[in-house]
Formats: structure tokens, C-alpha cells, sequence
């Protein structure tokens, strides 16, 4: 697909496969290789249980391969323990997830500020600056001083892709995230993530199981079985 | 550290009711364990007083810890005495007034000679046994508290007629004698003497005003049968506390047995030891089923904030940040009941010292409360311990939960 000129992938998931142990283990995915480029707006559809989520968890480094590598800017992560993938999740990655999983007690400003805080680069005036900017760009700047309790369901999710813009992540990674949300707030969510491809150069992988939704992707990967089986890498070596 | 702080104020002052039940818990163990050690120390402490102030500090008395080598063991070492028979009458103290001279010119303190002995009192018909002590009025003020316990005359009193004699306040109610009143002496020889009542005294110790009297040291070397005796020097030091070493420097110095306060109530002593054991070891108790309370709390929170643990480490926190929040909302509980239970131990202090109380024994008008820091500290370090263990499990257990199966869980 690419020749040898095309850029660094940002993350890289080589001959991956997860098993879960139990009484009866469960492959969630298996043999998986894929490439995420920069700038790529990459859509991930599949049938429930398919290990559609499970595969983003291992590009997010939130779950481990059993077997394979998954490698972030071209380093690998095996090696790596707990703190230093998450170090990795707070400066690299952005996640949002279908239940928008803010801290109900916090504003929506003080949420989007969780991770700058987390990650302790800037002061606590810049910190605020750069989060109302955030929440400015995605037309809730108005609602920062509430709590998610009260928020509508689509103004939930847009706080939570605010944090997960918080410290300028070069991919953001979303399970279903339009997947608890109307019509209307869904296709809010899907324009801000492609305006963060097309405007600030993002990579978005994103999970759906709306198929006219993953259709406005640069790139549809379909995952059946845990195995990818269609819109593979784009570059895996090894 | 901020961020962390934010967190863990967050949790507990969002749920106001389970953490204020945690920090009361704390407090009130806090509190009565301080309430309970300043009025345990408090009545030790007034006892020890009342004990120490009614007693010589150290008394020299004219025994000896084993019995003097005969002068035929000197001579000749292969030799043993055995089955001495023991003096009728008590020897007294060699050259009483040159170990008096010499004692004063080394110790921190001061120094009287006396004379101990035993009589039967008689009065109106009724007979008591009594300790007889003569004592010189001058030097007595100096060795114990006897001046200042007379209820009725003065100690000088003692010169102002022959024979005087000073008795317990309860020893004068048992045979209903009062000051003026004259009263036989029985000696333990049989000889009879009269002697005037010119003022009685109340130690606050039942055992000492129902059995002693004082008279001077002339009259109660008459008593004994011996002109000149004088069978006990008594030492009050001025460091309490240091009466057992000087007795023992005092008994190498000369000879003769010498007791210090301590040494006299060795048994009470070591009975406020095994009572101070069993009290650290309830306001220990106490403490801990405060921080039952604690751990419940902070698991609690715990349990419910899973989740957001869970979204916490999916943006990269680390799992010490994590446990560091819970360990932080469990020592601000403790830190917080903490500071109320000082207030709530200080308040019971107060209010148990303000309530008069009247034993059958001794004289205590009210309860004695000991103030002193080292209460405080020493339950605020336990509290915070105990806080510190009891979020320890619950914050180690947030800190290893895995975001992904938390995830995978909700979704």
C-alpha cells in the first residue's frame, strides 16, 4: 500500500493476537496487524463480540498483546511496565469511550483539565486557557462551569473529547462514541472528529457499528472474528 | 500533589454523612483515649503525690540488709555463727547526729533524726496500739508535711507542755480524745506515762491518721526505754524521682538500711505499671475499632469509584498517583477526627474535672485530670497510624484495579 517515502506510523499493532484466560480462553483478536499514519481518519466496524473494541484497547496500550508487539511512534511497548504505558496514554494518546466516563464530581472544565494536570507541563492559568480553548473549539464553552449531571448526552461526549484533546495527543482513539447518542448529537460528534483530522492533523480511530458513519472514514477496517478483514495495514514490518 | 488532593477532597466531602461517621469515629477514639489516659495518669499522679508527701522520701533506719559478721567470724574465717538470737530491744542508730551532720553536707535535700516506737494509747477506757514517733518540731517542717496537715495547734505546740502529743484526727475520734484532753501512753515495757493532746493532724492517708502520733524525740526515747536512741533518720531529696539512687548512696555511705519511697511501694509501683499497660492497651483497642471505621469508608469509596479509578489510569495516571489519593482521603479523615477528638478530649477533661468526688479513703474533692501533651500526641499518632493502615488496603487495591476490564465491563 505504501511505499518506502510514506511517513512513521504513529501506532503500530504486528501479528498481535489476544487471549483471555479462564475455564474456556477467549481470543479476542488474533494474528492482527495494522498501521495507523498520521492524519488518518480510520474507521473500525465489525460484528459485536468481533474484538472490534478489544483491538483499540491494544493500539491504546490500556491491554496487552499475548502474543505480538504493539509499537507507539515505532518504539515497542512489550517491554515497557504499567506507569510507563500510561505515561505514554497521558502524552500520546487520547481516549473517548461510549459512556463519556467523566468524573461526575468535577466541572466540565476541571475534567478537561484532569489530564494537563496529570501531566503537570503547564501552570494552572495556562492549563485553564488551553481547556476553555478546547471546549471553545467544540461549542461547549459556555456549559465548562457545569457538572456531567448537568450536561445533555452529546454535551457529555464533546467534554470528553476535549480531555481527550487536553494534551495535544497526536492519535485519539474512540470506542463507539457515538454509540449513546440521537442522530443529530452523533453526527456533532463525527464532524468534530474529522474537523480534527482535517484542521490539526490528528489521526482518529474510531469504533462504530453504524456503517453509514464508519463509510465517511479515509480508511474502513473491518474486523470479523477477531481478525482483520478488511482496510489492513497500511505498513507492518517484522 | 495538588491534583491529588483535589481528587481525594473530592471523594470524601461529596459524601458528607459516610464521612462524617468516619471522622467521628476517629474523633471519639481519639477523645476518650485521651480522656481516659489524663485521668488514669491524673489519679496515678495524685496518689504517687499523696503517697510521697506523706512519707519521708528515704528512711534510714537502724536495720541492716544482713545481719553484721560476729567478731568471731572476723577472727577467724573457717568459723560460723548460726542461730543468733535477735535484740529485745531495737539498737538505734551509732553516732546519729554526726551521720545527720554528715548526710546534710552531700545530699540535695534535707535531714531529721527520729525515734519510732510503739504504745497502747488509753483514754476514757478505750485502749488503741499506735505508732509513737518523736520528732524534732524545728527540723520536721523540713522532711515532711506534718506542719501543714494540723488541724487543730500548731507542731510547736509540742513544747508547750510535758509530754505532749500530737494524734491523728481519726486515731483522737477512735478513743474520743480531743486537744487539752490528757492520755495515758502504754510503753511496751509496761511503764505508764500521761501525756497532753495539744493538736491533731489529717494526712488524708487513713492508715497514718488512725495509727500515728507525734511527740517530741525526749518523750519518745522515755517511751522506748532508751535515753539517747534514735532509730531512723528520715531524708526528704529534692529530686523525687532520683530517691531511689540517693538511698542506695546513702545505705553504701553508712551502713545502715536505707529505703526510698519507691523501694517502700515497690509492689503499687509495679501495680501502676501492669494498670498503665492495660490502659494503653484499651485506648489502643479503642483506636482500632475507630479505624474499622476508616478502612470501612475509604473500601467503600473505593468500591464505588472503580470506574472512575479505572478512567483515571486509561489517561495515564500511575498507579502510586491512585493509591496516593486514597491513602490522602484516609489520613484527611484521620487528620480532621483527629483534630476534634483533641477538642472532644479536652472538653471531657474538663467536664470530669469539674465533678466533685468524695471517697470513703482519702481526701479528693475532685477527680485528678493529668494535662499533658504527650496524651495528644500519642493518640494522634496511633489515630494516624491506624487511619494511615486502614486506607492502605483499599488504596492498594484501587491502585492495581485494570482500566480495560472496567472498560469492557461498562461498555
Amino acid at each position: 500500500m505504501t511505499g518506502p517515502a510514506s511517513p512513521q506510523p504513529l501506532l503500530e499493532i504486528r501479528h498481535a493476537t489476544r487471549i483471555i484466560d479462564g475455564e474456556v480462553p477467549t481470543t479476542l483478536v488474533r494474528e492482527v496487524d495494522l498501521a495507523i499514519l498520521p492524519g488518518e481518519f480510520v474507521s473500525v466496524t465489525g460484528p459485536s463480540g468481533s474484538g472490534k473494541s478489544s483491538l483499540l484497547y491494544l493500539l491504546g496500550l490500556l491491554d496487552l498483546p499475548t502474543v505480538g508487539e504493539v509499537l507507539v511512534a515505532g518504539e515497542p511497548t512489550s517491554g515497557l511496565d504499567e506507569d510507563a504505558r500510561a505515561k505514554i496514554r497521558l502524552t500520546h494518546l487520547g481516549f473517548v469511550f461510549q459512556f463519556h466516563f467523566l468524573l461526575p464530581e468535577f466541572t466540565a472544565l476541571a475534567n478537561v483539565m484532569l489530564p494537563m494536570r496529570a501531566l503537570g507541563k503547564l501552570d494552572e492559568d495556562e492549563q485553564r486557557a488551553r481547556a476553555m480553548a478546547i471546549l471553545d473549539q467544540l461549542g461547549i464553552a459556555a456549559h465548562a462551569l457545569k457538572r456531567p449531571g448537568q450536561l445533555s448526552g452529546g454535551q457529555r461526549q464533546r467534554v470528553a473529547i476535549a480531555r481527550a484533546l487536553a494534551n495535544d495527543p497526536m492519535v485519539v482513539l474512540a470506542d463507539e462514541p457515538t454509540g449513546n447518542l440521537d442522530t443529530a448529537s452523533s453526527e456533532q460528534v463525527l464532524q468534530i472528529l474529522r474537523r480534527l483530522t482535517d484542521e490539526q492533523g490528528r489521526a482518529i480511530v474510531f469504533v462504530t457499528h453504524d456503517l453509514s458513519l464508519a463509510a465517511r472514514a479515509d480508511r474502513q477496517v473491518r474486523i470479523v472474528d477477531g481478525r482483520i478483514a478488511d482496510g489492513g495495514p497500511s505498513r507492518v514490518d517484522g | 500533589m495538588r491534583l491529588i488532593l483535589d481528587i481525594a477532597w473530592t471523594h470524601i466531602s461529596s459524601r458528607v454523612r459516610q464521612t462524617l461517621v468516619g471522622l467521628l469515629g476517629v474523633a471519639m477514639g481519639v477523645g476518650f483515649s485521651i480522656m481516659m489516659a489524663a485521668l488514669m495518669e491524673g489519679s496515678q499522679r495524685d496518689f504517687v503525690s499523696e503517697l510521697v508527701d506523706s512519707l519521708p522520701h528515704i528512711k534510714v533506719s537502724d536495720e541492716r540488709r544482713s545481719a553484721p559478721p560476729q567478731p568471731a567470724e572476723v577472727a577467724y574465717r573457717a568459723l560460723e555463727v548460726v542461730g543468733l538470737s535477735t535484740p529485745v530491744i531495737r539498737p538505734g542508730i551509732k553516732n546519729p547526729y554526726a551521720i545527720v551532720s554528715m548526710l546534710e553536707a552531700w545530699i540535695d535535700g534535707t535531714v531529721a533524726p527520729s525515734v519510732e516506737t510503739r504504745a497502747i494509747i488509753r483514754y476514757a477506757g478505750r485502749d488503741t496500739a499506735a505508732s509513737v514517733i518523736g520528732i524534732d518540731p524545728v527540723r520536721e517542717p523540713k522532711v515532711s508535711k506534718l506542719a501543714t496537715q494540723i488541724r487543730e495547734g500548731t507542731l510547736a505546740d509540742l513544747h508547750k507542755a510535758s509530754n505532749a502529743i500530737i494524734l491523728g484526727d481519726k486515731l483522737a475520734a477512735k478513743i474520743g480524745a480531743r486537744t487539752g484532753n490528757s492520755i495515758t501512753l502504754v510503753a511496751a515495757t509496761g511503764d505508764l506515762m500521761t501525756a497532753t493532746v495539744v493538736a491533731l493532724f489529717h494526712s488524708g492517708v487513713a492508715q497514718a491518721d488512725e495509727t500515728q502520733a507525734y511527740v517530741l524525740m525526749k518523750t519518745a526515747q522515755i517511751l522506748a526505754g532508751q535515753i539517747g536512741l534514735v532509730n531512723s533518720i528520715r531524708v526528704r531529696a529534692d529530686d523525687i524521682m532520683g530517691a531511689r539512687d540517693l538511698a542506695t548512696r546513702i545505705e553504701a555511705a553508712t551502713g545502715y538500711k536505707s529505703v526510698s519511697w519507691q523501694e517502700a511501694n515497690e509492689d503499687l509501683l509495679s501495680a501502676f505499671e501492669i494498670r498503665n499497660f492495660i490502659m494503653f492497651t484499651v485506648v489502643g483497642a479503642i483506636l482500632l475499632v475507630a479505624s474499622f471505621g476508616t478502612y470501612n469508608i475509604i473500601s467503600t469509596i473505593t468500591h464505588e469509584k472503580t470506574r472512575d479509578i479505572a478512567i483515571l489510569k486509561s489517561l495515564g495516571f500511575q498507579e502510586r498517583q491512585v493509591r496516593r489519593i486514597f491513602l490522602l482521603e484516609s489520613l484527611i479523615i484521620g487528620v480532621a477526627g483527629t483534630l476534634v477528638g483533641w477538642a472532644l478530649g479536652y472538653a471531657l477533661c474538663l467536664a470530669l474535672g469539674s465533678i466533685e468526688f468524695k471517697s470513703p479513703f482519702m481526701d479528693v474533692n475532685r477527680l485528678p485530670i493529668y494535662y499533658t501533651p504527650k496524651h495528644y500526641l500519642l493518640s494522634a499518632s496511633v489515630a494516624l497510624s491506624a487511619s494511615g493502615i486502614a486506607g492502605f488496603l483499599p488504596a492498594r487495591k484501587a491502585a492495581q484495579v485494570q482500566p480495560v476490564e472496567i472498560i469492557r465491563g461498562a461498555s
